[in-house]
């Protein structure tokens, strides 16, 4: 992991992929995985040492995905320079001041902006939502509270803890499946671990036990 | 599907080309509209199709996914008609091979990226393999109506009784549905989908299939999937269910009387034998030891 | 037993063995150089730049000469290069009306400002085989200099009748609009302008002739002048990111094409002439004329006019208008169908089983 003293040394870019071809290939089979299986985790960034407050998954996210076409936001524990820095530099993305413009919402999950504030896509064109990526403190395929997940991609169940949201995200998320086709996709990062749901995954309550 | 680094030594590619032909800006298109397709399952997502070095309707769709997706330690199959050997499978094959250097194969099995024109394999497909499929129409209204902007609207609204009434009318002429291949589908209770030019006879590999499936169509310039254990229904009416076809008669190489068979005219006096038209599948039985009814 | 696909790959390699040797044709006969192509048949050189997309003499050229002389193909082998090409950003839009003139002409006027300039033309050449032709040719001798040179710029025909507000004003030229860019992002109907002027200047000439000619035969309203043809060469001026001012990275020869329009008026405009707008790469007035045609068509829902015919029909139009497209699917039935011909084949004899059946018992019924 990166040390602050490191990261406060400033000016020094930190690298992205070492092979950014294969690189960014063998992350997007991930998360291509990620998706079509909501709730599998995927092993994702890990030779990646991003700036402080960007995880390896979620950088591997942004290079894989993020560029001039892709507009991003970035929650304020993002916010920081060198995270700014190193996105414009590697991705050459640009970002965006206002959720709703973002192609990808990245955010801590504290700073998650509500689901129907970013774009949501429309009845013509549901594509045309954002996808948001959110680093959450814990993820883990089942553990207390651990959802029990159904949808296209699950064979019959899936489950997934997820620590940090909002009590009252499955309800939200309830909403933003209401909206079918349209709505928002949602990649969970822990460190260099990821896992998906996109806007057809039903969240029904937790496992007991 | 691990990465190997040793493997990267594999991907040797054209000189003056990007691994896989295609520059990564376009890969980095194609799996954002991927991503979201797989998250719409039967929603055409509009991509910003390149001109490929293949004609247009040889399978660019396919071509332009398959680029995408494929890493140094995938193992390739490509089929056209079920078969490896056809023409087109084995120019779409050199290409990926001379392109990105990766290992092809002709075995389902072994196969982890199956690219496909008009067949699902006979093998059961497992959940580590991607089924891509080259798709020359990928609107199903397309033939009720013509225009992009009124199709586009029907699915927005999921007003899908023109296709109703098309199919039966097949009814009130022929006594059943007359549609045998391209027979759409609806997904996942959403969107109806074109399949691609697959017989019926496949319709049912579609439905709740381990494997991931994706569609290309690059002239027409759209990306759909299907993902893995999707519910996928072909239309039909409660008094005229649907039903694939059947042949009287096995395989002439290797007996099989649960695959696709292609028919062979043998002489000029009306003569035919039939055999399977996925080559690996037949192989594989005729290798195991099972013999044509009629050789 | 009888496969006949067996041995793809040796069949391929044999196929572009016999193609190279085909394309060479007769070795008695002198090899024809890429230069011969580029100089001598400069046309097909500016056909394939145009609905290549990609402005580049030599290697439209080659593509000529590997294509067999095969426009179409060869402008499928400059389309499938260029788009492989790195993009460093978009060029300032190009100002025609500083165009180094070498024809210009206009059916509108008799005379006007710079004149007309008949320049180099097939119009008036009476059609007749020439047979020294046949003969080793020898560079022709340019005419004597005219009494009144060309003048270096001359200004736009319809600029007289802009002035008098005779005809609808030209868009204005806005910089900071990015124009769509189709090789970028998929067409999603209804199309802007800008959609599909590119669209159209991509497009196949014949498709376009037709269209065009459909609108003069009366599927379409079209009253058209040729306003103003020009062709000439013209500076295409890029503004780096690092650098940020205006430099000439080329000069390129276009033809232009100002279609005068007939208009009745609507409850919000006046009566007056409407435009119609083609602009190709090299020399080719047929297709810059036609382009015009077809975009005045295109036109008509903005105008308000009655959709009654194909040529102002968009998605009919837009849809069909890349030969590259077209000829891929027309051709690609030359691909194996016969899993699919098979389905239809079960289908049609169960068809026909019924049908007799159903005839049989009607008959012993009778």
């Amino acid at each position: 992991m990166t040390s602050a003293s490191q990261a406060a040394a400033g000016g020094r870019l930190k690298p992205g992929f070492a092979e950014p071809v294969h690189g960014a290939q063998q992350a997007f089979r991930r998360i291509l995985q990620a998706m079509a299986r909501p709730g599998t985790l995927q092993d994702c960034g890990r030779d990646l040492d991003p700036p402080p407050g960007l995880s390896p998954a979620m950088a591997a996210v942004c290079l894989t995905l993020a560029d001039a076409d892709a507009p991003l936001w970035l929650a304020p524990a993002l916010g920081s320079e060198a995270v700014q820095g190193y996105l414009k530099f590697h991705c050459n993305a640009p970002i965006r001041d206002d959720a709703r413009e973002a192609a990808f919402v990245l955010a801590d999950a504290a700073g998650m902006p509500a689901l129907d504030a970013c774009a949501q896509g429309c009845d013509r064109y549901p594509d045309r939502s954002a996808t948001l990526v959110v680093e959450v403190p814990s993820l883990a395929a089942d553990g207390r509270g651990a959802w029990r997940l159904q949808g296209p991609g699950i064979a019959s169940t899936a489950s997934l803890a997820v620590g940090g949201l909002p009590g009252d995200f499955p309800a939200r998320w309830r909403d933003n499946a209401a909206l079918f086709p349209c709505g928002v996709d949602l990649i969970l990062t822990q460190g260099h671990t990821l896992a998906a749901l996109p806007r057809t995954t039903r969240i029904s309550d937790p496992v007991e036990g | 599907m691990s990465a190997h680094a040793d493997s990267l030594a594999a991907a040797q590619t054209v000189e003056g080309y990007n691994f896989a032909y295609l520059d990564e800006q376009t890969k980095r298109m194609i799996r954002r509209s991927l991503l979201k397709a797989v998250a719409i399952p039967g929603y055409q997502v509009p991509f910003a199709s390149r001109e490929m070095p293949l004609p247009y309707g040889w399978g660019t769709g396919g071509i332009q996914v398959t680029a995408s997706i494929l890493g140094a330690c995938d193992t390739l199959k490509v089929i056209d008609q079920g078969a490896d050997d056809t023409t087109n499978a084995v120019n779409i094959r050199a290409f990926f091979a001379r392109t990105a250097g990766v290992a092809t194969t002709t075995r389902t099995e072994e196969a982890s990226v199956i690219q496909t024109r008009h067949r699902i394999p006979e093998t059961p497909l497992t959940d580590q393999q991607i089924l891509v499929y080259q798709v020359p129409i990928p609107e199903p209204l397309r033939w009720l109506e013509p225009r992009e902007r009124e199709t586009r609207m029907l699915h927005a609204l999921g007003e899908y009784g023109l296709m109703q009434v098309s199919l039966y009318e097949d009814i009130a002429q022929h006594g059943r549905i007359a549609k045998t291949y391209n027979y759409p589908v609806q997904v996942s209770g959403g969107y109806i989908m074109a399949p691609s030019p697959i017989p019926k006879f496949d319709n049912p590999k579609l439905h709740r299939n381990p494997a991931l499936q994706l569609f290309g169509a690059g002239r027409e310039k759209r990306i759909y999937a299907v993902p893995p254990y999707t519910d996928v229904r072909s239309l039909d009416f409660d008094d005229y269910p649907f039903d694939v076809e059947h042949w009287d008669t096995a395989c002439a190489l290797c007996g099989a009387t649960d695959s696709y068979l292609d028919e062979i005219v043998t002489d000029d006096a009306g003569g035919r034998r039939y055999v399977c038209s996925d080559s690996d599948y037949c192989d594989r039985r005729r290798q195991a030891g099972d013999t044509g009814a009629a050789r | 037993m009888y496969v006949a696909v067996k041995g793809g790959a040796e069949a391929i390699a044999n196929s572009l063995q016999l193609l190279a040797q085909t394309r060479r044709g007769d070795p008695q006969a002198a090899d024809l150089g890429v230069a011969q192509i580029r100089e001598q048949l400069g046309l097909a050189v500016d056909r394939v730049m145009a609905e290549g997309a990609l402005y580049d003499r030599e290697l439209a050229a080659l593509a000529l000469k590997q294509a067999c002389g095969d426009v179409q193909e060869a402008v499928f082998l400059l389309r499938a290069y260029r788009t492989t090409l790195p993009r460093f950003g978009y060029a300032r839009a190009v100002d025609t009306q500083a165009m180094a003139v070498r024809r210009r002409i206009s059916a509108t006027y008799k005379d006007l400002p710079g004149g007309q300039v008949l320049g180099p033309s097939f119009d008036y050449t009476q059609r007749l085989l020439d047979f020294q032709l046949l003969a080793d040719g020898e560079a022709p001798a340019a005419p004597e200099d005219a009494e009144d040179p060309v003048a270096p710029t001359m200004p736009g025909v319809l600029q007289h009748l802009d002035r008098d507000g005779l005809i609808e004003p030209s868009p204005a030229d806005d910089a900071t609009e990015t124009p769509a860019d189709v090789t970028r992002a998929p067409v999603t109907y209804p199309a802007g302008r800008d959609t599909w002027l590119q669209m159209l200047a991509r497009g196949d000439e014949g498709y376009l002739l037709a269209l065009a000619y459909s609108t003069q035969r009366g599927y379409g309203n079209a009253h058209p002048f040729a306003g103003e043809i020009r062709l000439g060469e013209v500076a295409v001026g890029f503004v780096p990111e690092e650098l940020g001012f205006e430099v000439e990275i080329a000069e390129v020869t276009l033809t232009e094409c100002q279609m005068i329009n007939q208009f009745q008026g609507s409850e919000a405009a006046p009566p007056q002439f409407t435009r119609g707008y083609g602009l190709t790469f090299g020399h080719n007035e047929r297709k810059a004329m036609s382009m015009a045609l077809v975009d005045r068509a295109l036109r008509s829902r903005e105008l308000g006019e009655q959709l009654v015919a194909p040529a102002q029909d968009q998605e009919f139009v837009l849809a069909h208008s890349d030969n590259v497209e077209a000829s891929g699917f027309v051709q690609h039935l030359k691909l194996p169908h016969y899993v699919d011909f098979q389905s239809e084949l079960v289908m049609l004899r169960e068809l026909r089983r019924r049908f007799h059946e159903s005839r049989y018992t009607r008959e012993a019924a009778e």
